[in-house]
């Protein structure tokens, strides 16, 4: 088996991404182009993604992405194998404008589809960077719009969620604090930067969803965030300064110990010793740190891609369908939907 | 010279292949034509495929690709601009955009009314896309977007006589003419609205839809407070 060029295609939310993987006769995987295009910068001033300017963004921004990826990987579209595209979970309208551009790629130069799941997508990136999944794993997704534990047991056959956010995304609660304490939008680096000048200790927010009778794997932000908003204005009411680095810190502290509890807590219930973190709030230091010492202790095997890779794009849906492609997975019909909603367990719509 | 034709700017998912020639109108070999306003994502490709299998053509033998441009609802309209994007770019086509109602208007005068006329589009929130043109064809207004009865009160001016598109049939009430015509654009009339650039190979337009109308967004006020004061 020859090597087969994979080509992936991201737009569920505000980056346009294009990558393209290489997927060697040996099922190795090297990645040859990883271009996004994101349009963070106009939607800073609405203090979050406004999808009607997403989705404008990625119409101006596919073929030239496309264009671009293509000409650091040095290869031509009809080199490409095979082409796939998030087709959810995301914003409806932006979903559809990587979907309608990959449909239109694939018809025209008569390649296979795979509409694919974005949540798979930011799991299967890391084998991009750190080689083959164990047979078992579990993964932490941790963005602005996903709060998730999945058990993952085959890339592209299995994948079982076992709790997620109930209320907001840990990365919207970041947002949402980081508007409190009068700092930019996105809230991740800004809330991440000053927490190292605070003490993590100082205040001690609540642990959504830590009690006993409490599910064990779902997570919940809401009350942190509410609790935060309530202790900086009891401080500003009562005239006194609002010590910012410490409520950052504090703050930062109750999301990533939630996070890390119950994720090392899954790994041992359901005895796995891998732990991938993916997603945009992995690049938060705090959270590996804290990630990197509880698994530690726990003999469990920790994997966090590098920042680039797990921010959205479209490398990791190029990853995903190269696993898709090794695995002789069908490929998806050309009249395929986007689906918003799509749940995590659909890694493929079929 | 074979010219594969796209329009989402309207409920009809619209794909066609044509020929055209300087010499007579467009002719349409093959056309998928589905009225249904929430499946241009599904429906666009394969119907591009199925014209193409019809006329017994392939990508390859195709020379240029016309796209309406809208204005039309934002979501629909983005389906066709980004696969006509994706097949010129794929199969090295040039791609033309072309206004969605200019094609109406050459469809309505190629069925024989060549009058003064209002082609007005539905744009959803009780408002219409409209573009007024004259006996001979040419645009005179617009594409522009008003409530039916701020047009009613331009037509006058405009000196427009007969109406076409789905808001005229809507508004025909308000805007009290006569409606000619299918009211979605045809393959062949996207062509035409193309044709003197697509004859002359000229270099097309940027792939910009027109949207008439900024995004929905508002920008946070102050922040709000938790507890009462």
């Amino acid at each position: 088996m020859p090597d087969k060029i994979i080509l992936g295609i991201e737009s569920s939310c505000d980056e346009t991404g294009v990558g393209i993987v290489r997927l060697g006769a040996d099922g190795s995987l090297e990645l040859l182009a990883d271009e996004v295009s994101s349009s963070l910068e106009q939607h800073v001033r609405f203090g979050g993604v406004v999808p009607e300017v997403a989705s404008r963004a990625h119409l101006e921004a596919m073929a030239p992405a496309m264009g671009r990826a293509l000409e650091t990987a040095g290869i031509g579209l009809p080199d490409v194998h095979s082409i796939a595209v998030t087709a959810g979970p995301g914003l409806a309208g932006a979903l559809l404008v990587g979907v309608s551009a990959a449909k239109a790629y694939a018809a025209a130069l008569d390649k296979p589809l795979y509409g694919v799941n974005h949540l798979a997508g930011h799991v299967a990136v890391d084998t991009l960077q750190h080689g083959p999944l164990p047979e078992r794993c579990l993964a932490l997704l941790v963005s602005g719009g996903h709060t998730q534990l999945l058990l993952v047991e085959g890339i592209a056959s299995s994948i079982t969620e076992l709790g997620s956010t109930i209320d907001d995304a840990a990365g919207e609660a970041y947002d949402k604090v980081a508007r409190v304490l009068d700092l930019p939008y996105p809230g991740g680096p800004p809330i991440d930067r000053l927490s190292a000048q605070g003490d993590p200790a100082a205040i001690a927010f609540p642990r959504g969803l830590t009690g006993q009778r409490d599910a064990k794997f779902d997570f919940s932000f809401s009350g942190l965030k509410t609790a935060v908003a309530r202790w900086v204005e009891q401080r500003e009411r009562a005239g006194e300064p609002v010590p910012v680095a410490d409520v950052a810190a504090s703050f930062q502290e109750a999301v990533v110990d939630v996070l890390t509890a119950k994720a090392v807590r899954a790994a041992r219930e359901y005895e796995v010793d891998t732990l991938v973190i993916s997603g945009g709030v992995a690049a938060n230091s705090r959270l590996s740190a804290l990630a990197a010492e509880r698994c530690a202790d726990a003999g469990i095997t920790l994997r966090v891609p590098r920042p680039r890779l797990c921010t959205d794009n479209g490398a990791m849906i190029a990853a995903l369908g190269a696993h898709l492609v090794a695995a002789g997975a069908k490929p998806s019909p050309l009249d395929l939907s986007a689906n918003p909603a799509l749940p995590v367990g659909t890694i493929q719509i079929a | 010279m074979l010219v594969l034709a796209l329009d989402t700017a309207t409920p009809a998912v619209t794909a066609g292949v044509v020929v055209l020639d300087g010499d007579s109108p467009p002719r349409t070999l093959a056309e998928r034509v589905t009225v249904d306003a929430k499946a241009h994502g599904e429906l666009l490709t394969p119907h591009v495929q199925a014209a193409l299998a019809e006329a017994g053509l392939s990508f390859a033998d195709l020379d240029a690709v016309v796209c309406g441009a809208g204005p039309g609802p934002f979501t629909g309209l983005r389906v066709g601009m980004v696969t006509a994007a994706a097949l010129g770019q794929a199969r090295g086509l040039p791609v033309y955009p072309v206004p969605t109602p200019d094609a109406i208007a050459v469809d309505v005068r190629a069925a024989g009314a060549g009058r003064p006329l209002l082609v007005a589009t539905d744009a959803r929130r009780r408002e219409v896309y409209w573009a007024a043109y004259d006996a001979a064809g040419r645009r005179t207004e617009g594409p522009a977007v008003d409530r039916p009865a701020e047009l009613a009160a331009r037509l006058a001016d405009l000196g427009v006589e007969v109406a076409a598109g789905q808001g005229a049939e809507l508004y025909a009430d308000v805007l009290g003419l006569p409606v000619v015509g299918s009211g979605y654009p045809s393959p062949a009339g996207l062509v035409a609205a193309a044709a003197e650039q697509l004859l002359a190979g000229a270099e097309p337009a940027p792939l910009t839809p027109l949207y008439l109308r900024r995004p929905d967004a508002v920008e946070p006020a102050a922040r709000k407070r938790v507890v009462p004061s």
